[in-house]
């Protein structure tokens, strides 16, 4: 079991309110992602959650029991940091034997927890060598190895994969969604990535200076964002934002579109603009378009086989039932 | 340092220093080696000539050797016991967030700065003085009959100065070492159930072995050569000659030159014995 409740729950460092007063559920089971830009308050929430850090006020509830007092090795929980916080001068067993050693685990018992984490983790073969022999992607899971063996209620991961270089980070990125699977047991994640979050979450929290702006599911924020703080958050490439008479004729104050839901043509189309930069994937390409009276850039992904070059003049469409509406606020307009 | 240019031009810009240091070590070394093979007595006939090893059989045949080598090893061991236990001790407590750290941290730096020609003669006149001495009121104050330090526990009380010289170098060094230690670290083993203690014991400590290596090693060179702390409190009385208390008597009191140097080979030996064992075993943490 491993439902997490926060009633209420704030942080102050001092005179600086880092959190203020918030409440969130999350369920038994669930993948949790917290992200934010930087400094958002992601972190301090999660280690809030672990127990790491003391609460100013309000209370955490791990399956209904008051924790908030708790200390953090007595919640339940097991933490994988960012710096993997392996202990350098232990063998990788060692390492994912110490819990079990701490909470008085029989021998026997520790030995069948480490091979079954080994296999599950790929470790079999670098049970003997300290961490420093290791790769990052190899530390990475023996931290989850030590984080497993606790059979924990709950997995917390405080930005687990931004030590990694992009490709060990996509193959890390589906370990863990693959071992969510298996496990079945409540994971909180924290990223400022919004590519891990979209594709890793069952629930995506989106959090800005300590303020939870919107919870969902990845596309429920990419289709309907609270504000345009999350619109432009999540997706990438960013959403366009448009104000002015352009955002007057949908009867807003800003509009947004996203640059998959424009459609571009040399000669058709109500908005034109004159090509900056264009950044050709091979799958897509994203044209950054300028000089459209709109704003000052456009970002717009069109087909990979579509050639326009710097300084064309092109026209764009774009899909008018996919134009999100705010108003002066920031707030959606349904 | 590539070409084969570059490398001959450092070898002969290094050159001076190295001849100089050569020197400096292998003359003294050599004139040693020259007197113990002597019988030189300046003031009693001066040169009286070759006498092979006799120097050396005497040196260790003297009722006063093996007593002055247990000294020696009492002190340097003391020392670094009591050093690196409140040296670790110490730097925990000053890593802890406070008010005024940086004062704190240059006060408790400042005995190193003290010569140890003064430090010795402050403790020994302001602390340990059986009348006058700072311990003798307290003693006093509670009743009870003031300990005469330098001549009812001469060797402790040379520990104890020492010591207050040196646990500074060593809180400073495993300051340092410990600042370095990523606190994640130890969250994580607060997450897994690790209580303060066995954090200490698991994380910190494990972290601190080389910095204790280094204290260890350093310390000892230093402290096996102590003099100045002897000469100004007890002159090598009450069981705190030490090997290099004994050689200085032997040349300067009894004015054996021939007899002192001799004996100044043995510390040499010794100090390369223990050498030898501290890198043993203290060795392959440097390695890691």
């Amino acid at each position: 079991m491993g439902r997490i409740t926060l009633d209420k729950v704030s942080k102050r460092f001092g005179d600086v309110e880092v959190i203020p007063p918030l409440d969130l559920t999350i369920e038994d089971g669930e993948f949790t992602v917290f992200v934010g830009p930087s400094g958002c308050g992601k972190s301090t929430l999660l280690r809030l959650i672990a127990g790491l850090e003391d609460t100013t006020s309000g209370q955490i509830r791990i399956d209904s029991q008051d924790a908030t007092h708790v200390p953090p090795a007595k919640r339940g929980l097991a933490m994988v940091f960012q710096s993997y916080a392996l202990y350098p001068h232990m063998s990788v067993r060692k390492n994912i034997a110490f819990p079990m050693k701490m909470a008085g685990v029989s021998e026997d018992e520790q030995k069948r927890r480490i091979e079954a984490a080994a296999n599950a983790l790929n470790l079999t073969d670098y049970l003997d060598r300290r961490p420093g022999q290791l790769s990052g992607g190899q530390r990475q899971r023996v931290a989850i190895g030590r984080a497993i063996v606790r059979e924990p209620s709950a997995f917390l991961f405080d930005e687990p994969l931004s030590n990694l270089d992009a490709a060990l980070r996509v193959g890390m990125r589906l370990e863990i969604s693959e071992l969510h699977e298996r496990l079945k047991t409540t994971m909180i994640y924290v990223t400022h990535d919004q590519v891990e979050a979209m594709t890793m979450a069952d629930k995506i929290v989106v959090l800005q200076a300590g303020v939870i702006e919107q919870v969902g599911s990845p596309l429920e924020l990419y289709h309907e964002p609270r504000n345009k703080f999350v619109a432009g958050f999540i997706g990438s490439p960013k959403m366009n934002f448009i104000e002015g008479a352009e955002a007057g004729k949908h009867g807003a104050h800003t509009i947004g579109i996203r640059p998959e839901h424009i459609a571009v043509s040399a000669d058709e189309g109500p908005w034109s603009g004159v090509v900056s930069v264009s950044e050709h994937l091979g799958s897509d390409t994203f044209f950054h378009v300028h000089d459209t009276g709109l704003a000052e850039t456009i970002t717009v992904r069109a087909d990979g086989e579509v050639g326009f070059r710097h300084g064309d003049r092109i026209r764009l469409t774009p899909r008018a039932e996919l134009i999100h509406k705010f108003d002066e606020n920031g707030l959606r307009i349904a | 340092m590539a070409t084969q240019h570059s490398r001959s031009a450092a070898r002969l810009m290094m050159a001076p220093a190295v001849v100089l240091l050569l020197g400096w070590m292998l003359v003294p070394l050599i004139m040693t080696l020259y007197f113990s093979f002597k019988k030189y007595l300046p003031l009693r006939g001066g040169d009286l000539g070759w006498v092979g090893f006799d120097n050396y059989v005497r040196f260790v045949t003297s009722s006063a050797f093996w007593p002055s080598v247990l000294a020696t090893l009492a002190i340097v061991g003391g020392v670094l016991v009591i050093t690196v236990v409140f040296g670790v001790l110490l730097a925990i407590l000053l890593n802890q967030p406070m008010w005024g750290q940086g004062i704190v941290r240059i006060l408790v730096i400042a005995p190193f700065f003290v010569m140890p020609t003064v430090s010795a003669l402050v403790w020994k006149n302001m602390f340990m003085d059986p009348v006058n001495g700072l311990f003798a009121h307290l003693w006093k104050f509670f009743g009870a009959q003031p300990v005469e330090w330098l001549s009812q526990a001469s060797l402790q009380s040379i520990v104890m100065i020492v010591s207050w010289q040196w646990l500074p170098f060593a809180t400073l060094i495993l300051l340092t070492a410990i600042q370095s230690l990523d606190s994640e670290q130890l969250e994580a083993a607060e997450m897994d159930g690790a209580s303060p203690l066995k954090r200490f014991a698991y994380i910190t400590l494990p972290h601190l072995s080389r910095a204790i290596t280094v204290v260890v090693l350093i310390q000892t060179i230093f402290l096996l050569a102590i003099f100045a702390e002897i000469f100004v409190t007890t002159q090598g009385s009450f069981g705190t000659r030490t090997l290099t208390y004994l050689i200085y008597q032997r040349v300067l009191e009894s004015q054996n030159v021939g007899l002192g140097s001799a004996g100044g080979v043995y510390a040499i030996i010794l100090a390369n014995i223990v050498a030898i064992f501290l890198m043993r075993i203290v060795g392959k943490n440097l390695d890691a």
